[in-house]
């Protein structure tokens, strides 16, 4: 090791250290299998979380899971640091049965907001000093919280379809000289990549307030993995959660914390067949990133969209060979993967040596007809600038951070699979604009396209007689009681997080999906205040959300 | 008419021998020949119903909405797109506005926040407009089914004039679907509709109960509302 480390890095804090950090704050002490957890009481969040963050380096809450138990209700604050991904320590907040009220953290981490929003609208905690405690996923006439534990699903419910309102109207009136126009960019519009509403208001043509409105795609993901079994029931549903090709990448989240869980043992045969599907997904929805991008930016629906699908087209032939499906995979399973490459394996090789063979010139075209575009150029450079400060505070993961200049990546930060033993690098750009994103993601599949022909080299001289895809798995798994774990992995748009809470059943507990959309999501009025509305739809495009996912 | 006629009415026009139809075959102008004047003869007119027709027409050109719910408006993109090719058939025009679209597709999980501005979208169509449900969320509720949000299939909301199953389909599929329903259009076939759909009504007019009178104060009586009765879906 180099003997030269900045002063200021902390070493490795131990729970100890952690436990005198927080001194008195400390109530109780919990053990997740990812983390030491600490509760502390309501009204010491902040406290606690400033803490964390300034003097030991937790500066990324990756997550807020809030649950109901019979006698409580909790929320849990799962930190940890953008330098150092396997630092990672739960701040557990329990809260009164007949009264949950909470401290928000809003203050210390910005992606507070939307995460407790969503706490208050399924399980019904609500947050002390929330700037905006509203409905974020139902509509804002919905009665009760149905992750709770008294929710009749079977209620009628009625939801309104209403005119929206100009939020600025009343500030309107008291300066004459300035008027605002209320815009409405959705749910069905086609720059906003699925079933989006963006509240936008505008001064002239530039945004002053930008809103964006989610929930119009929330089909209960998390209540449906609650009601299946952890073997086989829960693996179809990660596919869907980020639809755009990158179901491999979603199930392996699901398939690293169940395993870790349940401590199943994956074969390191399997593990390459993982990661080579994975990063096969993630060149799929990195090519759908940009062509829908030129689409947004200059309306090239005919070439550049067309190329774009003509390699995915390309890609989802290799995955369908592998797994037999073209778009909903449901390909792992715990302890490995459902079946071995294609035979004949000489063809599987070949194909995807072509494809791989014609990626760079395919790649060379996108250069040509995108970054090297002087309409792109003019439109994207220095427009929707997203500083790495700003966007650490509202836990914005994958190709948006990494445009930021954030060098941050699971996949080399806390290895899973196969990739620490593979060649490759993390992709960042300094320009944190929608140049960059876009950049970083044009230089990622080429990272992809590295890692993949690693693993075909691999597979190709593996002796047939060690080919194990599956380790053995007990037909039925029942994690212990109150067992807790959140589990992360690098999926195609950031850092995709898993919380399982068992109760010794077949099922989770509680089964709570950090998606990174939702987080990347929220640095959009960041990124578009002040712009032009073409720019705000531009950064919008940056970010690559996917609405399955945001919603979930 | 007489019997002598130089000329008697025959109705297999390859037997029809005129001069002007000479010319035509000849090559004198060669502009208006094809295989379809051939097939018609001399005859430059079609006899047929104006029905019939305009449903032929209505077939052969199809508008579609571009419109993208979930995981399967991917699939959708790839049909319209290279490979697949929907335009190949005559429909293939993705419009952004539903004001300009004969047909929407529905591609993916409807929930309860969606579903009333689907039914808005739906009803600036202008008529007559067709519907495909693709994928089973819009048939049944697909894998999404038993969720507390999700609004069990399209029909709840609008009437469905084809429904392609798969999770997701096939673009194959898709243009299969697509195909048939060209085909229901061009022979004038309709479809029924099967199950009483959720309506956007005004507030004041639901029947009070007790979830209105929680709502009354939230909600205007003029709002525009659905109301969901989940315990009477499917």
């Amino acid at each position: 090791m180099s003997v030269e480390l900045p002063a200021d890095t902390d070493a490795v804090q131990t729970p100890e250290e952690i436990a005198d950090l927080l001194g008195d704050l400390v109530i109780g002490r919990e053990e997740h299998l990812n983390a030491p957890g600490f509760v502390i009481k309501p009204d010491t969040v902040v406290d606690a979380l400033r803490r964390l963050r300034d003097q030991a380096g937790f500066d990324h809450l990756s997550c807020v899971t809030a649950e109901e138990y019979e006698d409580r209700y909790e929320s849990i604050y799962h930190l940890t640091s953008y330098d150092d991904r396997t630092q990672e320590v739960s701040i557990v907040v329990p809260a009164d049965k007949e009264n949950p009220v909470s401290q928000s953290a809003n203050e210390v981490f910005r992606t507070a907001d939307w995460h407790e929003r969503e706490a208050y609208d399924l399980i019904g905690i609500e947050y002390d000093d929330h700037p905006d405690l509203r409905r974020i996923l139902l509509p804002e006439t919905w009665q009760g919280h149905p992750l709770g534990q008294s929710y009749d699903q079977d209620q009628p419910q009625v939801v309104p379809l209403r005119e929206h309102q100009n939020p600025l109207l009343e500030d309107q009136k008291a300066d004459n000289d300035s008027e605002t126009m209320y815009l409405n960019i959705g749910p069905h519009h086609p720059a906003t990549h699925g079933v989006l509403h963006i509240k936008t208001v505008l001064d002239g043509e530039q945004v002053v307030d930008l809103e964006p409105d989610i929930g119009y795609l929330h089909r209960c993901e998390e209540q449906m993995c609650q009601n299946s079994t952890y073997r086989y029931q829960i693996m179809p549903y990660p596919d869907r959660w980020d639809y755009i090709s990158a179901g491999l990448l979603n199930e392996w989240a699901y398939a690293r914390t169940a395993e870790e869980l349940a401590d199943i043992e994956v074969p390191e045969y399997a593990q390459i067949i993982r990661t080579m599907g994975a990063e096969l997904c993630r060149m799929a929805a990195h090519f759908l990133a940009l062509g829908t991008f030129a689409l947004d930016i200059y309306g090239d629906f005919t070439a550049l969209f067309m190329y774009s699908i003509r390699d995915r087209e390309k890609v989802q032939n290799i995955l369908e060979e592998l797994t037999g499906q073209r778009l909903m995979f449901n390909y792992f399973r715990l302890g490995g993967v459902v079946w071995d490459l294609p035979e004949p394996r000489e063809e599987f090789f070949e194909m995807t040596r072509d494809f791989l063979d014609d990626l760079p010139t395919a790649l060379e075209e996108y250069h040509d007809m995108m970054t090297s575009n002087e309409i792109l150029q003019v439109r994207t450079v220095d427009t929707g600038v997203l500083p790495p400060e700003v966007a650490k505070s509202y836990g914005a993961t994958g190709p948006v951070a990494r445009g930021s200049g954030i060098d941050y990546d699971v996949r080399r930060d806390d290895p899973y699979g196969y990739y620490e033993n593979l060649d490759w690098d993390v992709v960042t750009e300094d320009g944190c604009d929608n140049f960059s994103r876009l950049l970083v993601r044009m230089r990622e599949v080429e990272e992809s396209a590295k890692i993949v022909e690693q693993c075909i080299d691999l597979l190709e001289d593996w002796p047939e007689d060690e080919r194990n895809i599956q380790s053995n798995v007990p037909r039925t798994i029942k994690p212990d009681d109150d067992t807790e774990i959140y589990k992360a992995v690098e999926g195609a748009k950031g850092e995709l997080g898993i919380y399982i809470r068992s109760d010794g059943t077949e099922k989770p507990g509680r089964f709570k999906i950090r998606s990174p959309c939702f987080s990347n999501l929220q640095t959009l009025p960041e990124m578009s205040n002040g712009e032009y509305v073409p720019d705000a739809i531009a950064s919008l495009g940056s970010l690559d959300i996917v609405l399955g996912e945001v919603d979930r | 008419m007489s019997s002598d006629n130089q000329q008697p009415f025959v109705t297999d026009s390859s037997k029809v021998g005129t001069e002007t139809r000479e010319a035509r075959l000849s090559g004198q102008d060669n502009r208006f020949n094809s295989r379809l004047r051939e097939a018609f003869g001399s005859s430059p007119f079609i006899l047929t119903k104006f029905d019939k027709f305009m449903n032929w027409v209505r077939g052969s050109s199809m508008f579609m909405l571009q419109f993208g719910i979930a995981c399967c408006s991917i699939e959708m993109m790839h049909t319209y797109a290279v490979k697949h090719d929907l335009d190949r058939f005559g429909a293939g025009v993705p419009r952004a506005s539903p004001r300009q679209a004969d047909v929407i597709i529905i591609p993916g999980t409807i929930v309860s926040k969606f579903a009333p501005r689907m039914k808005r979208v739906y009803d600036q169509m202008p008529e007559p407009k067709f519907v495909i449900g693709m994928g089973s969320c819009t048939i049944s509720g697909g894998p999404f089914q038993e969720g507390y949000n999700v609004v069990k299939g399209a029909e709840e909301v609008i009437p469905v004039d084809i429904h392609v199953p798969g999770c997701p389909p096939r673009p194959e599929a898709l243009i299969y679907g697509v195909a048939k329903l060209q085909e229901r259009i061009a022979n004038g076939e309709s479809s029924p509709v099967t199950v009483k759909p959720y309506e956007l009504e005004e507030f004041g007019d639901l029947e009070r109960d007790e979830i209105v009178d929680q709502l009354a104060q939230e909600i205007d009586v003029e709002d525009l509302v659905m109301r969901y009765n989940w315990a009477d879906s499917p």
